[in-house]
């Protein structure tokens, strides 16, 4: 018997292969005839007036086909890059935009601003060509501390931007929230620096064009999550090539945590100069320009309070934040720190007032936009530092705190205070079951024992909710944003049975290749080994918004099941006409139509056949062909959460923080391949370990140098920085999609900063530390203890 | 000024002109069109390159094309005896799913492939996971590539590969 194959199934993935075999086709490994490669010359300061830009000994070097500097791409009058989402501010202004030049002109202003582009016969041609480009420049003082960007002392990033703000930005009442702050029992401060990360997807971004004279064609491969809205932002914005003289390709992608999702200098101009060269351009980053000019995650400055009654009720929260923006606005940097983040506020709770304030501040620092969780991961540190903290103040059991405070589950559909109606949940069942699994009661047996070999043992809760797959469309355009939320799908029977799926999605690494499969399987009935998945291609899926914000299975899979139901109305009819009966008794069941209360049945298979050898078909009614179509526009986002359970070790003599258990409870709503789901956990709790511990993008002070600029100085989580990981599930299905998900790409990056950081204060109370920053590298934890220590 | 430079890869005599400063892992890609091996850094941190020569693990940018001369190399798409049978490493990683943008597969599968002979097919978690640290994976937090390759171990024993 053959393995089931359909929704709930661990179905192995059908992509493996080509992964394991070293088949698969990432950029870098298109062969293109007659290539040429791309070298860009960055700006080694943060911020620097370009006085001269002599390129004339590089022209010379052997191999050198076209020296192109930001001179060149004015004249040629290439548009900058934009920003795709308008934020208004409290007093109802739309954002400061400061140019964003796809090539520096007269300033550069951050470590990495691309000064010239060196196209050659070889990559090592290029660069070294590159090496022989003499730029003059006035170095400028630079600013790259966000504590103070806002400061009038700060050097200033644009002149469109007076004092470095972007925006100054507010959700809720003030005067309500002071109101609920002076009655309160009790009032629990902090202070929280979310560190800076760098995404480091494994394969680096990566872009080759070629344009065809013939036709005007121009065709872009790049390491893209979206390649259609990167066509539109190129075509419309950009470049002005019209969309259909444009085909971009993202084939197999290595990774991108949003980081992908992105339209960069690069890429554009590696596609404007294929036309210019005459030949294709290959372009691939070195590791050291993804740590300088892929966009950044995080970095923010927080204030946040938490007023609470005597029994520990939640009755205000209020949250002053500082978001770093870097030194342009990159495509969707002004929505994270303030649609995807003060909206999240409020938790699982049911804190009846919230007040968010965020200033976005522009820094000499590479641009900053969102990264896997986006917004979320900021607001959930924030919310269950605060529970934690305020739980260890008051002396009531961390788990028992969130208890008394979760939203009840027959208050649902529940309207917060920040915006967000959450549509379905049932909090309790989440925590009791990661209380069980994680063994909390044991904890302090387990603590005993620790602190018997010199141990510090600590554990950490971080209850989240996550809104994801952004939605409807209607309600993004009110709030500023500038794309449509919904996704499509066209499902495409051959006339010998066999599918193709073509999504607007994108997958790189979430193994829709085979989830989507599963889902056309179930539906239809067609064996999954003949159903394969297209995504990608501007040229051959229709126009999709491609994947960011675990929106794949929730928006995109939908899409998949509306294609699916139209598949099956059409060949009802083609059923009917075949069985002579009336459409109204036919039923599809099992990949068969059938005839209610007859033997009489017709194959999927054959009614499709029939489609498209319409010999005995009911001409008149029907059209022939089976390829259906599908849009679907979410009536809301939806809302995973769950509970995260971290147990630490410190070491108090070195401060090594020792990660020795972790659980994660998740609800999101019905699952389709459990063995998928499982992995993409894994992997968000070891980024979200990774912040908490490891990882941190410093910029020099003074000279805006990128300090953690290759492996050896960011610190990537390791396999044995991390223990293996103990996973459950509770279901409340998502009610107003048709597969009943909510999406999990990024729960485990959500949540897991703040289970760890919680742990750590957990580990440390004992000997008198506060508070620790993030990340608690052996450095932070030391001084956390030896500052305690001192001040005891 | 180019150098000539010979070897076997994959069992088959490969041969070429480089630059002196080619890396072995440039040779393969760029002159040889074997993709499969991948490069993920510039600082040999990542292992995405990791290939074998002479039976021995090895970051295929750490060597120049020329310290290759005459020796064996195996890649990733040398490992399996055909498209049907994988090798048990690869079997047990997408048994385990232990790959999911498939970047750094390559050089965790030829990587895991060498640290369980060297441990003569005896591995324990915490070996795994010390083992591994010259290998980046950004997607999978490592949780079911170490599963994979407890799992892989014996396998290889039975297989006697």
């Amino acid at each position: 018997m053959n393995a089931p194959t359909g929704i709930g199934a661990r179905v192995k993935r059908k992509e493996d292969q080509r992964f394991l075999t070293g088949t698969g086709r990432y950029v870098d490994d298109l062969p293109l005839a007659r290539a040429t490669y791309a070298y860009f010359l960055r700006s080694p300061h943060a911020h620097a007036r370009i006085k001269s830009i002599d390129t004339s000994a590089a022209a010379k070097m052997p191999g050198v086909v076209s020296i192109f500097t930001g001179k060149d791409v004015a004249e040629a009058k290439v548009n900058g890059l934009i920003c795709g989402w308008v934020v208004k501010d409290k007093h109802g202004q739309p954002h400061k935009s400061p140019p964003h030049p796809v090539m520096a002109i007269d300033t550069v202003r951050y470590v990495g601003d691309t000064v010239a582009m060196v196209v050659a016969n070889s990559h090592e041609e290029a660069k070294d060509a590159a090496e022989q480009i003499h730029v003059d420049y006035e170095v400028l003082p630079a600013n790259v501390d966000l504590a103070t960007a806002l400061q009038p002392t700060a050097a200033q990033v644009h002149a469109e931007a007076p004092g470095n703000l972007i925006y100054d930005w507010e959700l809720g009442s003030k005067p309500d929230v002071d109101a609920a702050f002076a009655k309160a029992a009790h009032v629990t401060r902090l202070d929280i620096v979310n560190n800076r990360l760098i995404p480091n997807a494994m394969e680096p971004r990566a872009a080759a064009a070629e344009y065809d004279k013939g036709t005007g064609n121009y065709t872009l491969w790049s390491t893209s999550q979206n390649p259609h809205v990167l066509r539109l932002i190129l075509s419309a914005f950009v470049l002005g090539i019209p969309e259909h003289k444009l085909r971009v390709i993202a084939p197999d992608v290595g990774g991108g945590f949003g980081s992908k999702i992105f339209c960069y200098a690069d890429e554009t101009l590696v596609c404007w100069a294929a036309a210019k060269v005459g030949r294709p351009i290959k372009w691939t980053a070195e590791r050291s320009e993804s740590f300088q000019t892929d966009c950044h995650g995080r970095d923010h400055v927080t204030q946040a309070e938490l007023a609470l009654d005597k029994d520990g009720r939640f009755l205000a929260m209020k949250v002053e934040t500082i978001a770093n923006m870097g030194a342009y606005l990159s495509t969707f940097s002004t929505a994270v720190p303030t649609y995807l983040y003060a909206t999240l506020l409020a938790g699982q709770y049911t804190t009846p007032l919230i007040y968010a304030n965020v200033k976005a501040a522009l820094t000499h620092t590479a641009p900053v936009d969102a990264y896997r969780g986006a917004g979320r991961p900021e607001a959930t540190f924030v919310v269950e530092s605060l529970v934690s903290k305020a739980a260890q103040e008051m002396k009531i059991d961390p788990a028992e705190l969130r208890r008394r405070n979760f939203i009840p589950p027959n208050a649902f559909p529940y309207q917060t205070p920040v915006a967000l109606q959450y549509d379905s949940g049932n909090y309790a069942p989440i925590i009791d079951e990661a209380i069980n699994i994680a063994d909390y009661k044991g904890f302090e047996a387990r603590r005993a024992e620790a602190r018997s070999r010199g141990k510090l043992r600590g554990i950490g809760f971080s209850s989240y909710i996550e809104a994801c797959g952004l939605a409807p469309s209607q309600v993004i355009g009110q709030l500023g944003g500038g794309v449509g939320q919904w996704e499509s799908a066209q499902i495409k029977f051959n006339p010998t049975g066999n599918v193709q799926i073509l999504t607007g999605s994108h997958s790189h690494g979430q193994s829709h290749e085979t989830t989507f499969a599963q889902i056309v399987s179930d539906k239809l009935g067609v064996p999954i080994e003949q159903i394969e998945v297209v995504h990608g291609d501007t040229a051959t899926t229709p126009f999709g918004m491609g994947t960011y914000g675990s929106r794949s299975l929730a928006v995109g899979g939908s899409a998949i099941m509306k294609a699916a139901d139209k598949v099956i109305a059409k060949g009802k009819k083609i059923a009917a006409h075949l069985m002579e009966a009336s459409v109204e008794d036919v039923v599809f069941e099992n990949g068969t139509f059938k005839v209610a209360g007859t033997d009489k049945a017709v194959p999927l298979g054959q009614a499709v056949f029939a489609a498209y050898v319409p010999h005995n078909y009911p001409l008149a009614e029907v059209e022939p062909g089976m390829d259906e179509n599908a849009f679907y526009d979410p009536a809301n986002f939806v809302y995973p959460a769950g509970t995260q359970i971290c147990e630490v070790e410190v070491d108090p003599d070195t401060g090594v923080v020792d990660v020795v258990n972790f659980t994660a409870v998740d609800d999101f709503g019905n699952i389709v391949n459990p063995m998928i789901v499982e992995g993409q956990v894994h992997g968000g709790i070891v980024q979200g370990v990774g912040q908490a511990l490891l990882e941190n993008a410093v910029y020099d002070k003074e000279t805006g140098q990128l300090m953690t600029g290759s492996f050896n100085d960011y610190a990537m989580p390791r396999a044995d920085d991390v223990p293996s990981f103990k996973l459950g599930y509770k279901v409340t299905p998502c009610p107003h999609n048709p597969l009943g998900v909510k999406g999990c790409g990024e729960a485990g990056a959500i949540a897991a900063p703040a289970a760890v950081m919680n742990a750590v204060h957990d580990a440390l109370a004992p000997v008198g530390v506060t508070h620790v920053p993030m990340p608690a590298t052996p450095l932070a934890v030391w001084q956390a203890i030896h500052g305690a220590q001192a001040a005891a | 000024m180019t150098i000539s430079v010979a070897m076997t890869v994959n069992g088959k005599p490969a041969s070429g002109k480089v630059e002196a400063r080619t890396l072995l892992v440039q040779f393969l890609r760029e002159h040889l069109g074997m993709t499969g091996t991948h490069v993920g850094c510039d600082t040999s941190q990542c292992g995405a390159c990791v290939v074998h020569v002479d039976g021995k693990s090895i970051k295929s940018c750490t060597i120049l094309a020329v310290q290759a001369e005459g020796s064996n190399v195996l890649t990733i798409e040398g490992l399996a005896e055909s498209a049907d049978k994988l090798h048990p490493m690869q079997e047990a990683f997408r048994e385990n799913h232990a790959l999911q943008c498939g970047f750094c597969t390559p050089g965790m599968v030829m990587s895991a492939i060498d640290m369980v002979k060297r441990h003569d097919y005896q591995l324990d978690e915490p070996t795994v996971r010390r083992e591994l640290e010259g290998n980046l994976c950004r997607c999978t937090g490592y949780h079911n590539i170490v599963k994979a390759i407890l799992a892989a171990a014996p396998a290889m024993k039975a297989a006697g590969v």
